[in-house]
């Protein structure tokens, strides 16, 4: 019973099949959809209503709280969007069926490349969401609808790049708990950044040149800048250069990392 | 094939790691077409590590082998192309059902189009599998997950099919069923196969020929019958009704052969003219006056091949063998089974 016909599949149709499997994957856990959409949410709401006397400071922009804070949001689901690319990678390595795949002519960039496709459904995802419940509790997109669909862009591309980092972690070391154990550590860029005060507000010395050094305040300024400014060239720049950035260093890491881990002769 | 005609050639070859022991010592070993070879070995011994370099997910040190004519260093990819592979775990994502498994495994093993969903469904039948081809893997039995695995190593149609351990952990049941299988397709459709076990059983009833290894060395290598033959006649093994009477049932034994206790009770003597001599055991220890619990006359195994080759009995000897070693990335080798 051999099977008829074997050629090569070419990348795309290798990466297509990985990525419909990713999908699937995701899809079918809710947990990875939810909780990265809830958690992010509620943090919104808290800080939304608990920091809202911060806008009273001198220098800070002319908008509500929730407005400013909208932006972060979107850098937590990035965060959590990494956690789950890498664990799905490293489950994979774990359990074995990273060697199934590695017996098969699947490149390690195709593997990477589609395993990344259930990671971009979840970025759509909690982007779409985000931006709806922001609108919905009153936050205007500074920058109109065409604003709207560039933060969207910009949101899933920080989510590729964290997602690059998932990855990287996982092919790296292998483990779900490795790639976990860095969570913390992803989280506390996310807080030694202009997360919550704009860079010009932060007083303390050491925390104002960690931030300004610390490209995540680049990332969600990008955003902000959307939604509170309306089109802020240099914000944009900075934003999006970050992100291509960070997606490039994180998937050529992760492609490097990839050749050592896809060990065959 | 290679230039002999085997399927599978090894000569020398090694794998060692960094700081670990030398998981493969240097075997040599030729698998003929369509035959069965069975791999058999406690755990650590080397089974696992020796697969994983003939499917050219390690590495080899040193020595050569060719997988379906291929070398496996330099021709990494038409080895692959030739052969399927069931790793020791039946490595499954849980999430996704039996049919989506095959149809990923068929896109990328490069199944045309057009009949990768004829060939999965005709796969699902084979293994029993088409009512649990639409259900999740994570709801399977054991014993479906490695018929699943095996279903996935054959959608290729590869000539060569590498199993390590697929019966572990299995019912009987399930067990024989994988066993009736794997020898239709090497009678039936004359695929080769290289089967890793630590049972006897498995090894005697489905192998054309064994190979035993013990840290990481083959130690003998024959069809079961010839190796146990070499292992000459059987064992009577015999517990006195009264355990105070173990001395004279062994006085009464010494004069087949020397005797050996075996556990607390019972006691052994291997009867070097065969079966012949149990009547001539039952008759002097009936004329001593000694009463027997139980009996039993013992055939050789491949147990007692180990045995004659290591000095250790093929159980537990584990536990004295060194680990084996999975593939991970260089640099930072995992360790354990």
């Amino acid at each position: 019973m051999a099977a008829e016909v074997l050629n090569a599949p070419g990348l795309l149709e290798q990466v297509a099949a990985v990525a419909r499997r990713s999908v699937m994957r995701t899809l079918r856990q809710r947990a990875l959809l939810v909780f990265p959409l809830l958690f992010p949410l509620i943090l919104f709401a808290i800080n939304g209503s608990a920091l809202s006397a911060a806008t009273r400071l001198p220098g800070f922009p002319p908008v509500s709280y929730r407005a400013f804070a909208l932006a972060v949001p979107f850098m937590q689901g990035a965060l959590f969007v990494a956690v789950t690319a890498g664990t799905d990678l490293a489950r994979d390595i774990e359990s074995g069926f990273f060697n199934r795949l590695a017996l098969t002519p699947l490149r390690g960039g195709a593997l990477l490349a589609g395993q990344l496709g259930g990671s971009i459904v979840v970025a759509c995802v909690q982007s779409v969401v985000y931006l709806v419940v922001g609108v919905a509790t009153g936050v205007g997109i500074a920058s109109g609808v065409g604003g709207a669909l560039v933060l969207l862009a910009l949101s899933i591309l920080i989510s590729f790049g964290f997602a690059g980092v998932g990855t990287l972690l996982a092919v790296r070391f292998g483990t779900g708990e490795a790639v976990q154990g860095f969570f913390p550590l992803l989280f506390v860029t996310l807080f030694l950044s202009s997360s919550s005060l704009p860079r010009s507000l932060i007083k303390v010395p050491w925390f104002h040149a960690v931030a300004t050094y610390n490209p995540v305040s680049y990332l969600i300024e990008g955003v902000r800048s959307l939604v509170i400014t309306g089109w802020d060239a240099r914000a944009l720049a900075l934003g999006f250069g970050f992100a291509i950035a960070l997606v490039i260093l994180s998937l050529g890491f992760a492609v490097a990392a990839m050749k050592n881990r896809l060990v065959r002769t | 094939m290679s230039e002999s005609g085997a399927a599978i050639e090894v000569e020398g070859l090694v794998r060692e790691f960094r700081k670990g022991p030398r998981a493969v010592d240097g075997i040599d070993l030729a698998v003929s077409p369509g035959e069965i070879y069975g791999f058999l070995g406690p755990n650590g011994a080397g089974k696992s590590t020796t697969v994983l370099m003939l499917t050219t997910l390690l590495p080899p040190t040193s020595g050569r082998a060719s997988v379906g004519g291929f070398d496996i260093v330099h021709q990494g990819s038409q080895v692959r192309a030739s052969i399927g592979a069931a790793l020791q775990e039946a490595a499954l994502d849980s999430i996704l059902t039996g049919r989506e498994h095959l149809l990923l495994q068929a896109t990328l093993q490069g199944v045309a189009k057009a009949t990768r969903v004829r060939r999965s469904q005709e796969l699902l039948e084979r293994v029993g599998l088409t009512e649990a081809a639409d259900r999740r893997v994570g709801g399977y039995s054991g014993g479906m997950k490695r018929r699943l695995d095996l279903a996935l190593a054959l959608v290729h149609g590869p000539r060569i099919l590498f199993l390590d351990e697929p019966t572990t952990g299995l019912d009987l049941q399930s067990r024989t069923a994988l066993w009736s299988e794997v020898s239709r397709l090497a009678h039936d459709e004359g695929m080769t196969v290289f089967l890793t076990t630590q049972y006897l059983e498995e090894a005697d009833t489905l192998a054309d020929r064994v190979g035993i290894i013990d840290r990481g060395k083959i130690v003998a290598e024959d069809t079961p019958a010839r190796l146990k033959a070499e292992i000459g006649s059987p064992t009577v093994e015999v517990v006195p009704a009264d355990p105070s009477t173990a001395d004279a049932f062994a006085e009464q034994l010494a004069q087949f052969g020397v005797p050996s206790r075996n556990g607390r009770d019972s006691i052994g003597v291997q009867l070097p003219q065969g079966e012949a001599q149990l009547a001539e055991v039952i008759r002097a220890l009936d004329q001593a006056g000694l009463h027997v619990a139980s009996l039993h006359l013992h055939q050789p195994s491949l147990d007692d091949v180990f045995l004659a080759k290591t000095g250790r009995k093929l159980e537990g000897a584990a536990a004295a063998s060194e680990p084996e070693v999975q593939p991970a990335p260089r640099g930072r080798r995992r360790r354990g089974r």
